[in-house]
Formats: structure tokens, sequence, C-alpha cells
């Protein structure tokens, strides 16, 4: 189990070295997207229009922040269960997206593609909302304000504290963890 | 007929609302320490850490232990002498769960369930409240909140069992549903049983369970037992905080237990995430 510091966009060569376990500190810009706005992304993607962020690199975070109160940056700003967005995250992996943020079980199709096109699958804690809206320095919408919490916001973040769930080599930190701690009678 | 009015059954329930958003209650807290100190896994460890600073970071900041402010829950259980005046307790409640969320900066999280937009400015803010109510006997108005987050909705599930499959079947249904649903719910975790009546019966039963404070002994002593039993088998999946893996996935198990039909075991499992935030005013 390791700690690293990396600045985004990551690059191969920082998700390669990653292993599930390990604790990653990310710094740099980060994208806000849930279900509704993935669609919308693999639509463009799918009709060969242009996205409204670079995706080479990027890192997707899996949140739909409560309303930011006046003078913050963003409200609490917790992770949102991965399932829904598995459908979605091969087609992004493949154009290029290098890390995703959230929680709970990702499918076979999405590790599959984290090992094919090297990406990873980063957990952050669920319900400690308030804690990692500490991380997050700015926020802006940067594309469909209309889904309200569930639009594209591009953050700042510092120090972002996840941990690697699926790594490059098709490593599973919730099977590994689980199979540890398992009492079979 | 005792009475009580609109504006103030309005103003108390709107303050608790607003902070059951950013206030971990004491049961909750304690139970998640105790996972703390007892829990083997370092990573499961620093899990849990987290999970203590941010409640003590909303608390002391006024902030949303989450993002997932919930769908509001009430158990209203209203006196057959007092009545409010002024407007309709629904309504009431409406009003101040609306009120609450949008003052308090929490989501509107209501949808609608096929096309899934967003239902805050037809129906209002985080509308309409979730509300079960029960007429009781005396002069008091009782209301019971929880605000109730998806993601641990989300793995809970209900089913009727053969009365022949007994405790054992009641004992492997509830470990299918918390393996199954491993990291998702948020563990550690608070799991309701609602175990007889019909089926919404036991499904409400599930979901009320979860309102009493977890760490207090069901006052039924064959259920305790069961309660305990059931609590050692799922902490023994290894499920962990997180789902990273660990001694500590199980904060409580609360059962509800109702008569049934001779033919029937229905068994519902209702699962709490561990910002189990919830809270209680007597009017």
């Amino acid at each position: 189990m390791a700690t690293y510091h990396m600045i985004t966009p990551l690059s191969d060569e920082d998700v390669s070295k990653l292993e599930a376990g390990d604790i990653v500190y990310l710094s740099g810009k980060i994208y806000t997207a849930r279900d509704a706005a993935h669609k919308r992304l693999v639509d463009l993607i799918e009709a060969g229009e242009e996205l409204p962020f670079d995706l080479q690199g990027s890192v997707i975070y899996f949140v739909g922040p409560t309303p930011p109160k006046p003078g913050e940056p963003i409200g609490s700003a917790g992770p949102t269960t991965s399932y829904r967005m598995d459908s979605y995250s091969p087609t992004l992996i493949k154009h290029g997206q290098k890390g995703m943020i959230g929680k709970g079980k990702r499918n076979q199709a999405v590790k599959d593609a984290c090992k094919e096109h090297k990406a990873v699958y980063f957990g952050a804690t669920g319900g400690a909302g308030a804690l990692i809206a500490k991380a997050i320095k700015s926020a802006k919408v940067i594309a469909y304000p209309e889904l309200g919490p569930e639009a594209i916001r591009e953050l700042e973040v510092e120090d972002f504290p996840v941990t690697v769930i699926n790594d490059t080599k098709g490593n599973d930190l919730y099977q590994m963890g689980r199979e540890k701690y398992e009492v079979k009678d | 007929m005792r009475e009580i009015a609109y504006d103030d059954l309005v103003k108390s329930v709107k303050a608790m609302v607003m902070h059951t958003a950013s206030h971990l209650p004491e049961d909750a807290l304690k139970a998640i320490e105790k996972a703390y100190k007892e829990e083997k896994s370092e990573v499961a460890k620093s899990v849990l850490k987290q999970i203590l600073d941010n409640a003590q970071l909303a608390r002391e900041e006024d902030r949303p232990l989450c993002q997932d402010t919930g769908l509001a829950v009430y158990f209203v259980n209203v006196g057959e002498d007092v009545k409010v005046v002024g407007g309709s307790i629904r309504d009431a409640i409406n009003e101040a769960t609306e009120q609450a969320y949008k003052d308090g900066y929490l989501r509107a999280s209501t949808c609608d369930c096929f096309d899934r937009h967003n239902l805050k400015d037809e129906v209002g803010y985080n509308l309409p409240a979730v509300i079960h109510f029960d007429i009781v006997p005396g002069d008091k108005i009782d209301i019971e909140y929880a605000a109730k987050g998806g993601g641990s909705e989300n793995v809970s599930r209900a089913t009727v069992l053969a009365p022949a499959q007994g405790k054992e079947g009641i004992l492997n249904f509830v470990k299918q549903v918390i393996s199954d649903a491993g990291p998702n719910p948020c563990p550690p975790i608070i799991v309701g049983v609602g175990i007889g009546g019909t089926f919404e019966v036991a499904a409400k039963s599930s979901k009320h369970a979860l309102f009493r404070e977890a760490g207090t002994q069901n006052p039924d002593p064959d259920l305790d037992a069961f309660e305990k039993e059931i609590m050692t088998e799922l902490n023994k999946l290894g499920i962990g905080a997180m789902g990273m893996g660990g001694t500590q996935t199980v904060l409580a198990v609360h059962i509800e237990k109702n008569p049934c039909h001779i033919a029937s075991l229905p068994v519902s499992v209702n699962v709490q995430c561990h910002s189990s935030r919830h809270s209680h005013i007597t009017l």
C-alpha cells in the first residue's frame, strides 16, 4: 500500500504505477458528472462532436453536490454510487479518460476497460461530503446547467483523498479486502 | 380537544429537519466510534476516521453531513384528542420540509420515476415528503424523522418466505441482501428487518426499525438474541467500512415483528448508511 500525490491530467505512466489499495491525493482540475451528464457525453462521442472538456487524461468525479452557501465554491460533495455510470464509462475510457472517483462496485466491462486502456477507479468516502468539500477550492458549471446538481462542473482540487479500487492490472480492492476479512464457518 | 397552531408545527418540524442534516445523532456517533476502536483493518480504520472527522466538521460548521440529504421520511403518531388549527398536518410537514431544504442549502432529490426530471419546481423543493400517519390515544403529536439517502435504499429488499423456512430462512435472506449490497450502501450500516404482517407491513416495519436508537436493546428477549445472532453473521462477511474489507460492517440490527397470515412469512430488509440522520419531537 503506497501513498502518492498526483496532478491532473493523469498520464498512462501515472495510472500504471497505481495498485488497488494505494492512497492518492489528487490536485488540479477534475470534472463532475452523474448518469444524465454521462449519457450526453457518450451521445456527443457517438455523434463525433466536441465535448465540453478535454477527455485526455481527465478524472471524472461522480457527485451531485448540495447547493453552495453564499460565498462558498460548493456545498457538501461526497461520491455517489458508481454502478449507474457503468454503461457509459468504458466509452469515455476508450477515448482518453484516465480516472473515475465514486463509491461502490463496478461491472466487468469497466474493469476490463481500465486494464485495456490504462485507467483507474478511485473510491472516495461516501457520507464524508463536508470533509471532501474542503479539498475543493473552486467550482464552475461548464455544461448542462439545466441538470441542476447533475450539471458538469469543473473543480479545482487540492489533495483530494482517494483510494485505488480498480487498477490497470485487473485488481479489485473490494474483492481483495473482503477475502482477507471474511470468516468462513 | 387540545389545539396546536399550524405555524408552530411548521416551525418545530423545520428546525428539526435543518438540524438533522448537519448533526449526526449521538447513537450513530457512539456506534461508529465503537467500530473505529474494534476494527482490525488499517484501511477500514482510516475510512472510519474520515467519517468521524466529517461528523465533527459538519456539526461545527453547520454543513450537510452528506450531499445526499435524502428524501424526508416521517412517522407521525397523531393523538385522538389534538387538532391542528390553521391547516392540515400533512401540509404543515410538507411546508416545513420545503423550507428546511431550501433555507438549509440541502439538495432537492425528488424526481419523476420515468423521465427523471426534478420535481422541485412543480411539486415543491424536495417534495413530497414521505409521511406515515397513525392515530393513537392522547393529545400529543409525535413525529419521528429521518433524512433517507438513495444509496442504502437501493440495496433494500423484501420477500415472502414459506413459514417452514423460519428463522434460518430469515437469517439467510438478510445475509444474502447484505452480501449482495457489498460496498454500495456506505457501510458500516444499520440493518432494519421487518418480519411478519403482510407484504407492505413488513416493508414499513423494516423502515421504522431504523428509527430506533442504535445500541439499544430490543425489549423482546427472543428478538434481542436474534438481532445479535444476525449481526455476528453479517460481520463475518468481511465487507468493512466503505467495502474496503474489515471486521466492522454492521453497527446494529433492529427487528420489528408483527403477527402474520398462517400461510406466509413476509420479511423485509431496509438498510441505513452510516450517516444515520434521524430525530424525534413530541408536540
